[in-house]
């Protein structure tokens, strides 16, 4: 069995979002780490090879520099590590993305592809899908929990409010949600043998199948206009009413002091 | 010379200080509290190969370097230095002495399951009245046909009553040194669970309270013959040479705390308000911080010289890292009580409280002055290779 995982390096949000002059995130001031959900999907894989004997490769688009979440995935225990990297693959928006990454698995054998259910610098939750489409393979969004059964998966999806239960047979696409699991550490020897292991980098031109009309900023048809970081909010007020009927009253007060009522 | 560090060793200590983080920091409050030995813990290190990290790879271990090593400990006492210290007695006084004066039998049966963490080790040397003085040993080993016959105790055991796997130092005979009968001391592996070995009291300790720390008793307790470690005779050796890279772990626990409590001590003068500013913005709390940074960087550079120098010594047997060590010990262990120390003072009343994690530091360093040579010893060492 041959799993691809797709993850990201993105920022870590946790120490708060910087831009550049010109709106677009500032990356090389913020730590990079690998998207929590991808991490989520790779830990599904790694459960997979642990039971299963699959064999697990971890790609990902990027700078060089991308390189580090691919070590920390072999630290992790994955088998092969591949870098997509090229300067005319650069400002790509998710369907430039998931139609390079999508090139790049054609270049593959595999059963089972899982992608992060979306990252968290972007947020669109569209490449995992976008990647099935061009491959034409079935997705399957939002994996909570993930069976093998012979040559399908048994997939149970979260939804906000209910969960579905699907089975699709496999080559097929899963996207992983972080709640998926609780990832596994890296191990010592795992790092010292991930830092020696050989990443294979692919450039433009070892991608087929791919239209250069839908590859990097050029061939993106979302622009982005702006962007900013989120306005935190106060930590509001906060009232202890003595009774149901005394904070009805204080509610109405304020709608009514606010002019919504 | 090159002071940055290279990219293995920049993933470990990401993945050492996420670990402590996530998995250590939570309890440490709650252990020493409860003096409750962290068998949660252990079992996720070990899980994770934090167990056998300077240990080959055919060995069980994770075919790591000295350096990766000392980084664990360093990284786990900054929010512990109870599950330091168990990381290094077990790898630096139980793992180091088997895997390099081990028969390959030996290091099948004892040192392959240690590091991989199936077995916790431990070290035996000091009695009540031998600790500085190892030549006060009363603990006996009398050879009988094919086993050796034990008899004494040993206290203030690190691991004492959770660990699997002992190295026990006892007297076996005497010699004639320099015209003086000296005690013959010799090494022997001690399983758990052997007859005639049991253990005494639980020692109630100032700090690392989360440590099994016990007295191990020894009534005719017979062991094979082939569990003597080393040669017979060449214990005392065989002790000092375990110390000297015990020492560097300790020496890193030491340093482990001492960044702890100083990258605490930073967010909490921002956070604490008096007259009307955080204590950050008082020149007295700013200079304190400058000296306690100072000293806890060059403590640092000491223990990681050391440990490069212990590394050096495994491709190259004929250097000694003895001298590294003791002052690596010496001021990381000094360093620790000092800033441990100052941190408290700098939290004001909050530091003398137990729920704030810098009390808890305080009475945690104070030991690495004392175990695995005090720093007397350390000075003694030192001053001896000054003055040859």
């Amino acid at each position: 069995m041959k799993v691809i995982v797709c993850i990201k390096q993105v920022p870590d949000t946790k120490g708060g979002v910087k831009f550049n002059p010109d709106g677009t995130l500032d990356r090389a001031a913020m730590l990079a780490i690998m998207n929590p959900d991808d991490k989520a999907g790779l830990e599904a894989a790694l459960r997979l090879k642990d039971e299963y004997g699959a064999e697990v490769t971890v790609l990902t688009m990027g700078l060089p520099k991308a390189t580090d979440v691919l070590r920390e995935a072999l630290a992790m225990g994955a088998d092969k590590a591949i870098l997509i990297t090229d300067r005319r693959l650069g400002g790509a928006d998710t369907w430039a993305t998931s139609s390079t990454i999508a090139a790049g698995i054609r270049n593959l054998d595999y059963d089972l592809i899982i992608t992060g259910r979306q990252a968290i610098d972007g947020d669109t939750a569209q490449v995992g899908p976008q990647i099935a489409e061009h491959l034409q393979i079935p997705v399957i969004s939002y994996t909570q929990e993930l069976k093998i059964e012979g040559d399908k998966v048994i997939v149970k999806r979260q939804y906000d409010d209910r969960y579905h239960v699907l089975e699709a047979k496999m080559p097929c696409l899963l996207t992983a949600l972080s709640e998926l699991n609780d990832p596994r550490y890296m191990t010592p020897g795992g790092i010292f043998d991930a830092c020696q292991a050989e990443i294979t980098t692919w450039s433009r031109d070892d991608l087929k199948d791919l239209d250069d009309a839908n590859i990097g900023l050029a061939g993106s048809p979302t622009k982005i206009a702006k962007a900013s970081d989120k306005v935190r909010k106060g930590a509001g007020e906060k009232v202890v009413p003595e009774s149901p009927d005394e904070a009805v009253s204080y509610i109405v007060s304020k709608l009514k002091e606010k002019h919504v009522i | 010379m090159d002071f940055s560090l290279s990219k293995e060793h920049e993933m470990a200590r990401q993945l050492f200080a996420e670990f402590a983080e996530k998995e250590v920091k939570p309890l440490a409050q709650e252990i020493d509290e409860n003096h409750r030995f962290p068998r949660e813990t252990v079992d996720k290190m070990a899980k994770y190969g934090f167990l056998g990290i300077p240990v080959p790879k055919d060995m069980g271990g994770q075919g790591c370097d000295v350096l990766t090593y000392v980084m664990c400990v360093e990284e786990m006492s900054k929010v512990c230095g109870t599950t330091g210290v168990i990381v290094s007695a077990h790898t630096s006084l139980c793992i180091d002495p088997i895997m390099t004066f081990g028969t390959d039998a030996q290091k099948e049966k004892y040192l392959v399951p240690l590091a991989k963490g199936e077995k916790l080790g431990a070290f035996g040397l000091t009695e009540p009245g031998a600790g500085t003085d190892a030549q006060g040993q009363q603990t006996k080993a009398v050879l009988d046909g094919d086993e050796w016959i034990l008899n004494g105790s040993k206290c203030f055991i690190t691991n004492g009553k959770e660990a699997d796997v002992y190295v026990i130092f006892a007297v076996t005979g005497k010699i004639e040194k320099r015209g003086r009968m000296m005690k013959e001391i010799s090494a022997f592996i001690v399983e758990k669970g052997t007859p005639g070995f049991t253990f005494g009291t639980k020692e109630n300790k100032m700090g690392i309270c989360g440590s099994s720390t016990y007295e191990l008793i020894f009534t005719d307790c017979r062991i094979p013959k082939d569990n003597l470690l080393g040669q017979q005779g060449k214990g005392f050796n065989i002790a000092m040479h375990t110390l000297d890279g015990g020492r560097i772990g300790i020496a890193a626990q030491a340093l482990g705390l001492a960044e702890g409590a100083l990258e605490t001590t930073i967010n909490y003068v921002k956070e604490r308000k008096q007259f009307g500013k955080s204590i950050a913005q008082f020149q007295n709390t700013q200079f304190e911080l400058a000296n306690m940074a100072t000293k806890v960087e060059a403590a640092k550079l000491l223990v990681y010289k050391a440990a490069l120098k212990k590394q050096e010594y495994q491709s190259n047997p004929k250097i000694s890292y003895s001298v590294e060590a003791a002052m690596a010990k010496l001021y990381a262990a000094e360093v620790a009580m000092e800033v441990t120390t100052k941190a408290v003072q700098l939290h004001g009343g909050y530091g003398y409280i137990r729920e704030y994690d810098v009390e808890r530091m305080m009475r945690d360093a104070k030991i690495t002055e004392i175990y695995e040579g005090t720093s007397e010893v350390q000075r003694m060492v030192i001053s001896a290779n000054i003055l040859k």
